[in-house]
């Protein structure tokens, strides 16, 4: 082994501390660097990946059923610049009563003899196929129902719900075998056919819209009826996950930033301690590039170990993550491209050289003299007034050393300040998203209530309880521990001029405490109000205060919108009783503190006997995707505080390698390992309490950047109490996550300091 | 007779699978009494010293200083013991650069957690009687070796201590300097304090010792 060699492995051998953080450091920056990267690849691509998996198709075409026959359809499959063609298939719409008088939206029904085929393969995301003509399986994205449940037509035919499935290319709300069309097929059933096709060229618009004139040309003119390009699917899916982008850019640039930062304050603050070392090869004999060579390779031995670890680490991290997004998106990749891996390794790793080189250049170019001269001459003198002002300060003396400590040297401390007030941004921004995630999900759902009364399931399917209202509200009112409660029916309407349906809710008794948040205006209080979702407004350009016409079953309704409320969906809340009149299907109940959901439910079962309602407790269902969120930031904010305790640890030993002498001469004159545990604590206390009130503000500045952002990408506008989440008691928690951090950081350091002994550390130099 | 503030006996320190720096050595000194321990570099007189200042512990026999034995003395309990019983003079001083000349004298009493107002008292007192009241607000960095040795001497004595242990103290200076060290560590036992000189001064030895030991490979080779 050539001298630099030699110099090289005794360096990383001796440096434990200094090369178990370099390791450690980087494994944190390449395990957040490829975590963030990955996810930010992934969240753009489980469309086309999905779509390429499951064989999407390239132009869904909807034809009339009287106007062309299934030979014609089966030839367009020979049209030119047709690579694949699947169908026809019956197509039937019908709306669904489920038991309990809950009626489902329009579902777009296609008779499919099985799964696969040449396109569009639909996945089973749970349960199985049909098997029979009164089996039915739904498209996740439609309606949730559980398997098992029975849904019946309008003709009063009934299904059972054997599985879930979902089509990339969104082809179907649900699917049935061919025989089951005799049994769907009613009056008010919409009837027709589909065909679906893969093209040559179907990258662009254009040449979609080539695919499908050429296809069309192929049959009677006016058969289709509708023809949907596999783009504007596309753009529907990429709009919802844009939900989530910005939250992931936001969270992995800070997270990689943060994490090249403390891996370049760690490699230059290694380096840089190691000038006399560096000064003393050179007056044996070493080139200042020699020696630059050494001290690089000996930053890298520990950053490649660190890279491995942190690029494994990362991998195994996303697979659960990935997961969710997989069940987001039906997509079959759970795992992170490999080339966001190379280029998230290679990138730290090019950081870790680039910093070293820098340090171990200037530190190479110091005068052979000077740079043994470093650890031994007196340094220059900074912080004495503030070591002057700390000797006055009424605190224990190896504190007040402690406290001046910092601005003895400022670099060092800045290093330390902006590793602590990073984290504590991440954790403030984490905590704040995780809180607001949490009041959105619950916003959008509206259901905060403790029991649901429903329609009894063994009673069979009907159209809604025959009960009369005013009877199941004051027997829900005279049951023990109501504290308040709501009755409510779902109907589907229309908007002229918008395509897709409206959800018209009419409640019954008060339901503002139900999770509903309000944008602007004010809660319906009056006969013809309502409240209407954001994206009902946006989809009409209607303000609050105007007249907006809802058609339900053909009968008119007008409503005048008083207020927006939180909403993800068309949707409008009105107490007007709808032009179905039909008594409500669900009734929501909130409880008294310590009331016993379970036992109440089964007192008030016992309540309304005879009138065909059963009281549950509500079972809170958790989003995927915030799963995928929350458990993201935790992990992100783990691995940032890791990171800011190890910058703030290498910073310190760092320091404390250079005063070993001071500290002896301190224990010789009689200082206890506790005082200088205190010593050592106290000069980063102050640092990490600054640090923390630093970070708080960035992370709540963050938190309000971000998340309207957010919300607006998913064409949501936030109301003020979502985003309102730091209260005074976390905003002090997260301040002295700032110390608590540093005192992270100090207590390997400290403890060191206190049991070096006396008598070596006075021999050091 | 009063009781020894020093008494060690058969001592053995070893570092390592070498020879022991201290083998058996076994000392007694008396209250004002000034004992200089001569010999050449590797005698072992550093190791003698840093035991009687428990910043050391023996592998066999006994040290007690002050009354204290030292060798089964903890950390934090080493630390109280010195700043209570044992001032330290180094060769290289040992002053705090970021600390002035009363800081630097006033740290073992606040260590010691000693009333402030009387310890100022007693650091402007010593400071005063060494000659270098007026270098107070100074930082060591700025006084010459003799008055940075002046202001370790003040250090050193501002608990009180029962014995001085003073590692070399002209080594480091010049001829002047080395000179008004010696005066002041000759009035300072004149004055009643115990002090224990490690050096290869001859002429301090002499000056200022009232009894030198010659340690040679770590025994006692002369005692006078």
């Amino acid at each position: 082994m050539s001298g630099l060699g030699r110099v090289v492995r005794s360096g990383v051998r001796r440096r434990r501390v200094q090369t178990v953080v370099v390791g450690l450091v980087t494994a944190a920056a390449v395990t957040a660097t490829v975590l963030g990267a990955g996810l930010l690849v992934a969240s753009q691509a489980p469309f086309d990946d999905a779509f390429a998996a499951q064989r999407g198709a390239h132009l869904t075409v909807r034809a009339d059923s009287g106007a062309v026959t299934e030979a014609q359809l089966v030839a367009s499959a020979a049209t030119p610049g047709v690579v694949a063609a699947a169908g026809p298939y019956r197509v039937l719409v019908v709306a669904f009563t489920e038991r309990g008088g809950m009626r489902t939206p329009p579902l777009t029904v296609v008779a499919r003899a099985d799964p696969g085929g040449p396109v569009d393969r639909i996945e089973l995301a749970g349960g199985r196929w049909p098997a029979g003509p009164d089996e039915i399986v739904l498209s996740g994205g439609a309606v949730r129902v559980p398997p098992g449940s029975r849904l019946a037509t309008p003709g009063g035919a009934e299904f059972t719900v054997v599985g879930t499935a979902r089509s990339v290319s969104d082809t179907a709300g649900a699917w049935v075998l061919p025989s089951a069309v005799g049994v769907l097929d009613g009056p008010d059933t919409a009837d027709g056919y589909q065909m679906l096709y893969r093209f040559t060229d179907a990258r662009t618009a254009t040449e979609v819209a080539t695919g499908r004139d050429a296809v069309v040309a192929t049959l009677p003119s006016g058969a289709v009826t509708g023809a949907r390009s596999w783009l504007d699917v596309r753009q529907q899916a990429v709009e919802d996950a844009a939900v989530f982008v910005p939250f992931l850019v936001a969270f992995a640039l800070l997270g990689i930033v943060m994490a090249l930062l403390v891996v370049g304050t760690v490699v230059a603050g290694t380096v840089g301690a190691a000038t006399r070392r560096i000064g003393i090869l050179k007056a044996l004999g070493c080139t200042p590039a020699g020696v630059v060579r050494a001290f690089v390779a000996q930053t890298l031995l520990p950053a490649a170990v660190g890279a491995v670890a942190g690029t494994v680490t990362g991998n195994l991290i996303a697979l659960p993550v990935l997961a969710e997004t997989e069940e987001i998106y039906g997509s079959a990749n759970t795992t992170i491209a490999w080339w966001v891996t190379v280029l998230a390794t290679g990138g730290v790793l090019a950081v870790v050289t680039l910093t070293a080189w820098t340090a171990a250049l200037r530190a190479g170019r110091l005068r052979t003299v000077d740079a043994i001269a470093v650890g031994r001459a007196s340094g220059p003198a900074r912080g004495r007034w503030a070591s002057r002002l700390a000797a006055r300060l009424p605190v224990a003396r190896p504190v007040g050393l402690g406290l001046a400590r910092p601005f003895a040297r400022p670099a060092r401390t800045i290093a330390i300040l902006l590793a602590v007030a990073t984290g504590a941004a991440a954790v403030t921004f984490a905590t704040g998203l995780a809180a607001s995630l949490l009041r959105i999900q619950t916003a959008l759902t509206q259901d905060v209530a403790d029991v649901t009364v429903t329609g009894d399931p063994d009673a069979g399917p009907v159209a809604a309880p025959t009960a009369d209202p005013a009877a199941v509200l004051a027997a829900i009112d005279a049951q023990p521990g109501t504290r308040a409660r709501y009755g409510l029916t779902q109907a589907p309407g229309t908007v002229a001029g918008i395509a897709d349906p409206v959800s018209v809710t009419t409640i019954t008794g008060d339901a503002a405490w139900d999770g509903f948040e309000m944008v602007s205006g004010r809660w319906f209080a009056a006969p013809g109000e309502a409240v209407v979702g954001g994206p009902l407004l946006t989809a009409t350009g209607a303000r609050i205060g105007d007249t907006v016409t809802v058609r339900i079953e053909g009968t008119p309704l007008r409503l005048r919108i008083v207020g927006e409320v939180f909403e993800s969906v068309m949707a409008v809340f009105t107490g007007t009783a709808t032009p179905t009149g039909r008594n409500p299907s669900e009734y929501r109940v909130a409880l008294a503190p310590d009331t016993d959901a379970g036992a109440y439910a089964q007192a008030l079962t016992g309540a309304l006997a005879g009138r065909g309602l059963t009281a549950r407790p509500s079972g809170g269902e958790t989003d995927p995707l915030l799963l995928v969120v929350e458990g993201l930031t935790a992990t992100l904010t783990l691995l940032l505080l890791a990171v800011a305790a190890l910058g703030v640890l290498n910073m310190l030993v760092l320091d404390l390698r250079d005063r070993v002498h001071d500290l002896g001469v301190h224990k010789a004159l009689g200082m206890t390992p506790a005082q200088t545990i205190a010593m050592v604590v106290a000069s980063v206390a102050a640092v990490g309490l600054v640090g923390g009130l630093l970070g708080v503000p960035a992370g709540v500045a963050m938190h309000r950047l971000v998340l309207p952002t957010m919300a607006a990408n998913g064409g949501l506008h936030l109301p003020e109490t979502l985003l309102d989440v730091y209260g005074p008691l976390i905003l002090t928690a997260l301040a002295l996550g700032g110390p608590v951090t540093a005192l992270l950081g100090a207590l390997l350091p400290a403890g060191w300091a206190a049991r070096t002994r006396t008598a070596t550390a006075l021999r050091s130099e | 007779m009063t009781d020894p503030v020093i008494d060690v006996r058969g001592v053995t320190r070893r570092y390592g699978e070498g020879p022991p720096a201290l083998h058996d050595v076994s000392l007694t000194v008396r209250p004002g009494e000034c004992v200089a321990v001569l010999g050449p570099s590797g005698s072992g007189k550093s190791t003698l010293l840093n035991l009687l200042a428990a910043l050391d512990r023996p592998d066999a026999g006994t040290v007690t200083v002050a009354g204290t034995r030292l060798e089964k003395l903890g950390e934090a309990a080493s630390a109280r013991f010195r700043r209570a019983h044992v001032g330290l003079v180094f060769q290289f001083f040992n002053l705090l650069d970021d600390l002035t000349v009363l800081e630097n004298v006033l740290l073992p009493a606040q260590l010691a957690g000693a009333p402030a107002r009387a310890s100022r008292a007693h650091a402007a007192s010593l400071l005063d009687s060494l000659g270098i009241a007026r270098h107070a607000q100074a930082y060591p960095g700025r006084l010459s070796g003799g008055e940075r040795q002046r202001v370790a001497v003040a250090r050193a004595l501002i608990n009180r201590p029962a014995l001085l242990l003073a590692d070399e103290p002209t080594g480091a200076l010049d001829t002047a300097s080395g000179e008004d060290v010696r005066r002041l560590l000759d009035e300072l036992h004149r004055s009643g304090q115990t002090i224990v000189l490690v050096t290869h001064d001859l002429r301090l030895a002499e000056a200022s010792a009232s009894r030198t030991i010659r340690l040679r490979d770590g025994r006692v080779e002369v005692r006078r």
